[in-house]
């Protein structure tokens, strides 16, 4: 076989490759915040048809501005910020390979390394006069939409607003 | 037999250059994103050696992993964003009693989330929350995660909810941009973030949880101090104020809210107080800033019930 030959097989497979890879690899991506909210339109005032949690993965069947359309596991599909997705893997429950992996590669992400849960309960032993408890009353704070929708239209505002 | 020698000969150099000249554009980047963060692994491995914190071979991979590791603070998941505001956040309420009315809660809650949801990061690890704190002084925070507190003297320079929502965005865009987290030194989030590298397990072992509370308390102490203290540079006070003007325009409201709090916030401040006048630019400079951005002034037109609810909620309290 000559060179020019062997060339443009080697270019082919690449190509073909390459191709294969595109159709078939629809972006896997994973859910890095705590309630991964999964909504009817492509808008915070869409209905809420699915609740993921953090290191959950999705499948990504399509985008729109910055709202991805995501599979969901039961069936049919939905619409979820990009805010909320990384294209890092979560790693929930890291061992030793999954650590060094990390540490060397962009691809992935550990669950609850570094500053954690356990990193707080350690400062908080330390300032026993530091006082999350209004900290944590402010998280139960909940918004719905409804009443997101409500203050929009009654206060002559924008229900389309946002990103 | 000439030929074909000729022909591997020409695919040869063409890969050769080829690889060459990704060699030579990929070097320098490499070196000079590098070279900080080696020399201050380089010292942290062989002091971690030193103390009998890490084995040779750990502090081996620690120097190896690092040069792909230790970046900046982009490299902070927004889970541990979520636990750096939320003790940011406890620490501000160490100083700060907070402000209980229901309704004010709620309303700022409900305007605030409402903001948040048009910036350009409208999802954090646990939510954008907002609280009143009781406190006659001019100022507001943002922690890390998207916590935002202003006090009930902030409220008093907004006449209207246009002008409160600027307040809000404008804090919305200090987190959305992460100021707080530029605000930790480079060094610990290396440490931070080495440790994660030698460590597999999700219990963190005695020493290296002493090592990451400690660096833990000193990334807070760095926050705090500039929200507190230093304030952050004009650079990105007037790249807040950008976003707050982005995000007030999608959802509706006159920026020129933003421009009204300003001029009040002006009348009140006193000079060489410990609140906004300490910690940021002259209202009168933001607002000439602002007004190359906006244009002319225009006033505030607010329809009757959006008037009539921050009336109700706000401006009687």
């Amino acid at each position: 076989m000559n060179v020019k030959k062997t060339t443009t097989l080697i270019l082919t497979i690449i190509c073909i490759g390459s191709i294969t890879a595109l159709a078939a690899g629809l972006p896997s991506m994973s859910v890095q915040v705590k309630k991964g909210e999964v909504r009817s339109t492509p808008s915070f005032l869409g209905k809420i048809v699915a609740r993921l949690s953090y290191g959950d993965q999705v499948q990504v069947q399509g985008k729109k501005g910055a709202w991805m359309l995501v599979d969901l596991v039961d069936s049919g599909n939905g619409w979820i910020h990009a805010s909320a997705l990384t294209r890092k893997n979560i790693v929930l429950r890291a061992g030793q390979t999954d650590a060094q992996q990390a540490a060397d590669s962009d691809e992935i992400a550990l669950a609850g390394k570094g500053f954690n849960e356990q990193v707080e309960n350690e400062f908080k032993a330390q300032n026993p006069t530091i006082d999350y408890t209004w900290i944590d009353k402010m998280e139960n704070i909940v918004i719905s939409r409804k009443q997101m929708l409500y203050f929009l239209q009654k206060g002559g505002l924008n229900p389309e607003g946002g990103s | 037999m000439k030929k074909l020698y000729t022909q591997i000969s020409s695919i040869q150099t063409n890969v050769s250059l080829f690889l060459g000249l990704m060699l030579i554009m990929g070097l320098p980047s490499l070196f000079t994103g590098c070279k900080s963060v080696e020399s201050v692994t380089n010292v942290g491995s062989a002091i971690g050696v030193a103390t009998g914190m890490l084995t040779d071979s750990q502090a081996d991979s620690l120097k190896k992993t690092t040069i792909a590791v230790a970046r900046s603070f982009q490299d902070i998941t927004p889970e541990q964003e979520y636990y750096i505001g939320r003790t940011v956040g406890a620490v501000i309420l160490e100083k700060y009693r907070p402000y209980t009315n229901k309704s004010a809660l709620t309303y700022v809650n409900i305007l605030g989330q409402t903001l948040a949801k048009a910036s350009d990061q409208p999802e954090t690890f646990g939510g954008y929350h907002f609280l009143i704190l009781d406190s006659d002084e001019i100022n507001a925070f943002a922690a890390p995660g998207g916590l935002i507190f202003l006090t009930r003297g902030m409220l008093s320079c907004c006449r209207n909810e246009d002008a409160l929502a600027a307040v809000l965005a404008h804090e919305i865009g200090h987190v959305q941009s992460k100021h707080g987290l530029q605000a930790i030194k480079k060094s610990r989030i290396t440490t931070a973030l080495t440790t994660i590298g030698v460590e597999g397990t999700k219990t963190f072992a005695g020493e290296q949880l002493a090592t990451l509370t400690q660096t833990f308390g000193e990334s807070i102490t760095d926050i705090t101090k500039t929200l507190v203290n230093n304030g952050y540079s004009r650079e990105l006070e007037q790249e807040a104020d950008r976003s707050a003007i982005l995000i007030l325009e999608r959802v509706g409201y006159n920026p020129n809210g933003l421009v009204d709090m300003l001029q009040e916030m002006n009348r009140r401040l006193k000079p060489g107080g410990l609140d906004f006048a300490k910690t940021h630019p002259a209202p009168i400079k933001r607002i000439e800033n602002i007004s190359s951005i906006i244009g002319p002034y225009t006033p505030v037109v607010e329809p009757k019930l959006r008037k009539f609810r921050f009336d109700r909620i706000i401006a009687k309290k």
